[in-house]
């Protein structure tokens, strides 16, 4: 028991925010899993009789203009928000750790070419490069995972790079060196672990940064192809429908910001955990 | 007696952009196979550049253009990476300064010192059996249960028993100790000191003792070298050196030691003047510029003049032996 309690989880379920963020985001989680079985009517399912439906028993959250169930849409919205932030983060995460730890160890020109192609990146807002990209690419959920991972990645990148050179010239990596730790040793044992805790908490904080890209994207008609159910596009269709029917709009926002704020709290909370430095008692 | 660690001529020059710093120059020490040698100097005066050194850790600016470090009759500045890999932890090890930044603050006790086993075979409960052992040795109550804390969870003086510990689990022929007091309290450095006398008889390693505090040196230490700006100036048998020191600097840092205070000053003693420009320093004497008896003949290298047998002060006005 006591064991569990020490445990990372253990810490995190005492940790009434984390609590809430972990509900939070398995709930979602499950509703994604089985968006399937739990779906009322098909997501794609037009019935024109009932359209613009307010909320009732048949149509928990009402019908679109095409007569649609919101409820059954928006639980596909969060297979694809899930699914674009977890390949989106994971992917920029590695390129970025890759290339960090390359610029903080490498020599100086490296370092210096690298941190200029991460600022250029960064330096280009993401929506600007979002339409771009569309313009050039397929609509698709593709090419919204590649304007995310283009424009996130030089931020892990950048993290890790002042991790690692700062760890690169502790005390204690030059004692491990003094003790006849070999390079790959130096790197995966001891630079590798200290990196990681920053870079979770990062890949943490982005992943709600990611769904809100996604939702942003397809609302403003780049992200999803039409007719594809996910949180930004129904989000488009309540706006559009604003004035016949607001519970479109709220309920496309609702799990966009139940995400959004699930995730967050996630990542302060493992942030918290993770440094041990700054855990209270063991 | 053979010679654990003997460093021969050594300099070190570092590039800068003034042209090369002369951080060493022509130092000579001698480690005799379970003997403490202390190295005593003020900042800047070559010690950390002198370890870096014998580990052949320097920074990639640096160059040795003379001189060797012969460890155990090998010289190390000729040894590949992979061999320098080898010795490092092995047959020479270090103890550092600040036990707040020397472990890695995101693994546990345990594992940093099964990772300094990785050479040994063995599985792991033995590793960690070797280790518990080790922490044990070095008077750290309950080994067992430390070796899953971390560094944060233990007081200063507990991480410098550890950090030696590391440093000797490997049982390495040579130990290097880099101020390894400094960062402590009083009574804590009495304790480690004490500490590292009785790890050297029991594993019958030679220390290189780096201090900047003559008392530690004078407690510990069988022979001391005293560093000035990179050369070394005096050398010989602690008592003495202390007692009878030949070259002015020694005399002048013996006499600015707090310890020998007998009562409250508004300012502590000093040393006027401070470091000559290593990147240009002075011909002949290093110390000439700082020095009451400086002369003419100061321009001109000082010749190493035997104090006592054993004992040598490079300094024109030294008096020699039996004067």
């Amino acid at each position: 028991m006591s064991a569990f309690r020490h445990s990372l989880l253990g810490r995190l379920l005492a940790d009434p925010m984390a609590l809430f963020a972990m509900v939070i985001i398995a709930a979602l989680v499950i509703m994604a899993l089985l968006a399937d079985v739990i779906a009322p009517h098909d997501p794609g399912a037009m019935n024109l009789a009932d359209r613009f439906a307010p909320p009732s028993a048949t149509y928990w959250m009402g019908t679109d203009n095409l007569g649609r169930d919101t409820f059954s849409r928006l639980l596909q919205g969060g297979r694809i928000a899930l699914y674009v932030a977890l390949t989106a983060v994971t992917i920029s995460g590695l390129i970025g750790l890759v290339l960090g730890m390359l610029a903080g160890f490498g020599p100086r020109w490296l370092d210096n070419a690298l941190l200029f192609f991460f600022d250029a990146l960064r330096a280009y807002p993401t929506i600007i490069l979002a339409l771009a990209l569309a313009a050039l690419m397929p609509r698709g959920l593709s090419t919204v995972i590649i304007v995310v991972v283009i424009t996130s990645f030089a931020e892990y990148g950048r993290v890790v790079r002042t991790q690692t050179l700062s760890l690169k010239n502790s005390e204690f990596i030059l004692a491990e060196r003094a003790m006849g730790a070999s390079f790959g040793r130096i790197v995966f044992h001891h630079i590798l672990p200290n990196v990681l805790g920053p870079f979770f908490i990062l890949a943490a904080m982005n992943l709600p940064v990611v769904i809100t890209i996604e939702a942003g994207m397809s609302f403003l008609g780049i992200g999803v192809p039409p007719g594809t159910p996910s949180w930004g596009a129904t989000l488009k269709d309540g706006f559009d429908y604003i004035r016949n029917t607001p519970w479109i709009l709220l309920s496309g926002g609702l799990p966009l910001i139940l995400a959004t704020l699930g995730f967050t709290f996630l990542g302060e909370a493992l942030r918290d955990q993770l440094d041990p430095r700054l855990r209270k008692t063991r | 007696m053979s010679d654990a660690l003997k460093v021969a001529d050594l300099s070190v020059h570092y590039a800068t952009r003034e042209g090369a710093l002369q951080a060493l120059r022509d130092v000579s020490i001698t480690v005799p196979e379970g003997q403490i040698v202390g190295v005593v100097g003020e900042s800047g005066c070559g010690k950390s550049t002198l370890i870096n050194a014998l580990l052949q850790l320097l920074p990639e600016n640096a160059t040795i253009p003379a001189g060797r470090i012969t460890l155990q009759g090998e010289d190390v500045t000729r040894a590949n990476a992979r061999r320098l890999r080898q010795m490092r932890g092995q047959e020479i090890s270090v103890v550092f300064q600040d036990p707040m930044t020397a472990l890695n603050p995101v693994l546990s006790i345990g594992r940093q010192m099964r990772d300094i086993q990785y050479r040994q075979p063995g599985r792991r409960a033995e590793k960690d059996r070797r280790s518990a052992e080790m922490l044990a040795r070095v008077g750290i109550p309950d080994p067992v249960g430390k070796l899953a804390a971390y560094p944060h969870e233990l007081s200063g003086g507990m991480r410098q028993r550890v950090a030696i510990a590391m440093a000797a689990l490997m049982r390495p022929r040579v130990l290097i100790a880099d101020e390894p007091t400094t960062a402590l309290d009083a009574t804590l450095e009495v304790q480690i000191i004490e500490l590292l006398k009785d790890l050297q008889k029991e594993i019958g390693c030679a220390i290189l003792f780096i201090s900047h505090h003559l008392g530690v040196i004078a407690e510990l230490c069988d022979r001391v070298v005293v560093m000035y700006a990179g050369v070394a100036v005096e050398e010989g048998p602690v008592a003495d050196v202390f007692l009878r020191p030949g070259h002015p600097y020694t005399i002048k840092l013996i006499e600015c030691d707090p310890g020998r205070l007998k009562e409250k000053v508004a300012d502590l003693p000093a040393i006027p003047g401070s470091l000559p420009d290593l990147t240009d320093p002075p011909p002949g004497c290093i110390f000439q510029g700082r020095c009451d008896r400086a002369t003419e003949i100061c321009a001109t290298p000082p010749p190493r003049r035997v104090q006592h047998p054993g004992h040598w002060a490079a300094c024109h006005h030294a008096k020699p032996e039996g004067t």
